[in-house]
């Protein structure tokens, strides 16, 4: 594995996107060809079945090391990582177990098949054989994800420019559902897998945030301006008969949405669709708390598919009778897929209206009043765009709506993981709800690291009481928080539930007595 | 009577009436080491180990009034008898030991148990009460051995020298860059920074032989260090300075290194946890070698090691001090600016 740990080592110790794709050239050149598939197949997040629980492996550590859970406990909160926190506890190794990343992984395969005793005999001596690096990589391994110091993206360009192809070709001879047993590498990001898998998906197209509105939206003419909805971005594929549906996480969910298959079942031709999948009941999209209960659920139950009926708002058409349309312009494109909708009989499935506007001003007030309708606000497609593969400046532009403040106090701080893992970077906020102070949302982002290390230093001054790695800290720092969105929810104290939360500024010039109250807050919810 | 107390100022010995590495000034300060957060300015008369002398009158001012005195030499202030022993933390450290009325309390200030060539070993003293640092009182903070360490660090450089890089080094300018540089000794060109330079002036005018350098001077070129090896303090990361270096490569030098999310916070090409703080087996080593039947614990994961401590049967409690700005043991640091 040694190679493998050296390819991990060099992409977690650099920024720099050149470094990181000589690592991944290096490993590309020495690595066996089952252990180029394993590494795209964990990078992209295909992981094997989990064959020992973690609880397991935090007991036997604790046995092996003989400290307390409360020592763990603390332990795991400075590390910030499961795998990480175990390697680092153990004691130096005695020897070293030499294998290849495939032969680990048939290895990890097997536990499914152990008992509780052999899987600890087997874990154990792992664990007394590997340096920490690789006992690390191992526990990673293991199970849970393993996306370390590069994106898809960025390791797609790196095999493409490696092979000399198309990074779009590449991402899509990876995407789908392909193994480590009946693939060879080289054949699989040839492509060769391709044709033969009806449901390989195409990269979506994805829009950056607007920057200057007037500059950009010269002439509105040039431009096919939709509603931002706010559900799951999907991408319908029918083809011979099948239908299959993949999220942007470029997971497949078909099985979520019975709705969306039962309707496009029925109706005739091959194509590729993308669209929105959303929460509609009566003809009016709900918001994405509703959406969320219909999520990766194993069963969906009769009650459950009354209650928040699926439907889906369609954007755009990518391939139609077999033929790839992506190079067509927005124009033509959003003519086919009107031609295509023409005669069906249209139940759960929509085309995504367009917004027709004379004036930047009258579009201004649609965009605010987009939240009305549950809209995140506007999409903006120049009408002689291409569906580029991911994002692309200049073409598709999202306009999102402002988003909702309030001020909030903070009263719990929890250290943060990964590079963040010795500063408080966690963060539960109040609101006042009578007297008292109601949990409203917990944000993770949005502060410098200045501000981080200033925030910390309030922490390990003013922390009243301890849970474990979490700090109950003195009511005092006030901040505006951000969030997309709010709804009812019966799973949080204060009865509401905030959509990304996120802290917009520390509010320095405000004090607790100034926050906001869960009345006002409720009020937000229409 | 008390023996000692933790006042505002800083740790009192009472019927002494003295510090020990107080924080703020009063009339006379026992100093356990050199570095900023033990050895602070401002006090009217210091004692430390005589090592810690130059180091004390190059970082502070050369007219304090200052004492030195050997390790084991025993003197009496105010009928307590003081004495200095071997911390092995940096050059000069001493645990101070105060003996009243037939009670021992020794205060550790900053130490480690792994031998680095340049420091007196640790040497543990027996006592009553023993006032420890916690810096790395996690179990997860486990040092790898110094040959391991020097052999990583060899390596590193050769890599770096493959890929025609140079090798910069970052790490805290008392003790932590003499320690590099013993370790890098005869790979390549050795350059350092001037502020390590004044520091391994003091060592040198202690009888202590460091590698052959070159002082950098970051106003004129500095072309010419291509693919050798550069030790520079902390206070130069991400400045323009050492943006100067051509085809740098650099790494970290410290116990938090450990930790992935640490290095990559710093966004480092490397890290290396080589601490002149003791690991989490060496602080529990060290404490049950002085058989005290109290510990009190300052600087670093107090808390937790305390509880820990208790729990294993020690009687310990956590002291708030202001020790713990020094790089090693600030972790939440990031320096700012640059020092020329
Ligand atoms: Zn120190
Ligand atoms: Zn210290």
């Amino acid at each position: 594995m040694k190679t493998f740990a050296s390819l991990v080592h060099a992409l977690d110790s650099t920024n720099k996107t050149n470094q990181k794709m000589e690592a991944i050239h290096h490993f590309l050149e020495v690595a066996e060809d089952k252990d180029k598939l394993w590494f795209l197949a964990l990078f992209s997040g295909r992981r094997p079945k989990r064959g020992v629980s973690t609880t397991l492996l935090r007991e036997w550590v604790k046995e092996i090391t003989s400290i307390p859970d409360w020592l763990f406990q603390e332990s795991y909160a400075s590390v910030g990582d499961l795998g990480e926190t175990i390697s680092l506890l153990l004691p130096p190794p005695i020897g070293y177990m030499d294998f290849s990343l495939a032969e680990w992984m048939d290895k990890i395969h097997n536990l499914s098949r152990y008992d509780e005793s052999q899987k600890k005999q087997f874990i154990l001596q792992v664990w007394a054989n590997l340096p920490h690096q690789e006992r690390f990589i191992f526990n990673k391994l293991l199970g849970g994800s393993f996306r370390l110091g590069v994106s898809t993206k960025g390791l797609i360009n790196a095999i493409s420019s490696y092979y000399n192809l198309e990074a779009s070709a590449v991402s899509h001879s990876i995407m789908g559902e392909w193994t480590v047993e009946n693939s060879s590498f080289e054949e699989l990001i040839h492509g060769q897998y391709v044709d033969s898998n009806l449901s390989k998906p195409y990269p979506f197209c994805l829009a950056y945030p607007i920057e200057g509105v007037e500059q950009t939206l010269i002439d509105l003419k040039d431009w096919q301006i939709e509603y931002k909805w706010d559900g799951i971005r999907g991408q319908v594929i029918k083809r011979n008969q099948e239908v299959f549906i993949w999220s942007r996480g470029e997971e497949l969910v078909t099985d979520q949405f019975p709705e969306i298959v039962e309707e496009i079942k029925n109706w005739e031709g091959d194509f590729v669709l993308d669209g929105e999948i959303l929460a509609i009941a009566d003809g009016e999209i709900l918001n994405f708390t509703a959406l969320q209960k219909r999520l990766n659920r194993k069963v969906i139950s009769k009650k459950l598919l009354e209650e928040v009926p699926i439907g889906l708002y369609l954007y755009d058409i990518l391939e139609i009778t077999h033929q790839d349309v992506r190079q067509e312009s927005m124009q033509a494109r959003r003519a086919l897929l009107e031609g295509l909708l023409a005669d069906k009989p249209l139940i759960n499935i929509k085309i995504s209206p367009l917004i027709q506007v004379d004036s930047l001003e009258s579009l201004k007030s649609v965009r605010e009043q987009a939240r009305d309708i549950n809209s995140e606000g506007l999409m903006l497609k120049h009408t002689n765009s291409v569906y580029h593969v991911g994002r692309k400046k200049g073409d598709w532009w999202k306009w999102k709506i402002d988003p909702l403040t309030i001020d909030a106090v903070l009263i719990y701080a929890q250290k943060g993981s990964g590079r963040r893992s010795s500063h408080y970077t966690d963060y539960t906020f109040a609101v006042r709800d009578g007297d008292n102070l109601v949990t409203i949302a917990k944000a993770y982002s949005g502060l410098t690291d200045k501000e981080i290390q200033e925030v910390s230093r309030f922490v390990n001054k003013n922390a009243v009481e301890k849970f474990g790695p979490v700090r109950t800290v003195k009511p005092e720092l006030v901040f505006e928080i951000a969030f997309e969105g709010i709804g009812w929810s019966t799973r949080h104290k204060a009865g509401v539930a905030l959509r990304f939360p996120r802290i917009l500024r520390w509010r320095k010039d405000k004090t607790v007595a100034e926050i906001d109250n869960l009345e006002s807050v409720k009020k937000l919810i229409h | 009577m008390r023996l000692i107390q933790f006042r505002p100022e800083g740790i009192y010995c009472v019927p002494g009436q003295f510090f020990i590495d107080p924080w703020q000034p009063v009339d006379m300060a026992l100093i356990t080491h050199g570095h900023a957060d033990h050895a602070r300015w401002g006090m009217k008369r210091y004692l430390c180990h005589h090592f810690t002398v130059p180091i004390l009158k190059s970082r502070i001012g050369p007219d304090i009034q200052v004492q030195g005195i050997g390790y084991g030499e025993a003197i009496t202030i105010n009928g307590v008898q003081v004495s200095f022993h071997p911390a092995g933390h940096i050059i000069g450290s001493a645990q101070i030991r105060l003996a009243y009325k037939g009670k021992v309390t020794v205060i550790s200030g900053d130490y480690k148990l792994q031998e680095d060539g340049l420091s007196t070993p640790f040497e543990p003293i027996k006592c009553h009460e023993y006032v420890s640092e916690s810096t790395f009182g996690l179990p997860i903070y486990q040092w790898n051995t110094v040959e391991k360490q020097n052999e990583e660090m060899a390596n590193w450089v050769q890599h770096n020298q493959s890929y025609k890089k140079t090798s910069v080094f970052v790490g805290y300018s008392l003790g932590k860059a003499q320690r590099v540089m013993k370790a890098v000794e005869g790979i390549a060109p050795l350059y350092v920074h001037y502020s390590i330079h004044k520091l391994n002036q003091a060592y040198e005018s202690l009888g202590i032989q460091l590698p052959k350098y070159e002082v950098l001077d970051f106003r004129e070129d500095v072309k010419h260090v291509n693919q050798g090896i550069v030790v520079v303090p902390p206070a130069l990361v991400d400045s323009n300075v050492i943006r100067k270096i051509p085809n740098m490569a650099y790494a970290i030098c410290s116990g938090w290194m450990t930790v992935r999310g640490a290095r990559r916070w710093r966004s480092a090409d490397a890290g290396f946890a080589i601490s002149d703080h003791a690991d989490w087996n060496d602080l529990l080593t060290a404490i049950k070698s002085t058989g005290a039947e109290k510990v009190y614990v300052t600087h670093g994961q107090t808390a937790v090691f305390a509880k820990y401590l208790n729990e294993i049967g020690i009687d310990a409690q956590e002291v708030k001090t202001e020790f713990g700005e020094e790089e090693d043991e600030a972790p939440t640091t990031k320096l700012e600016g640059s020092v020329l």
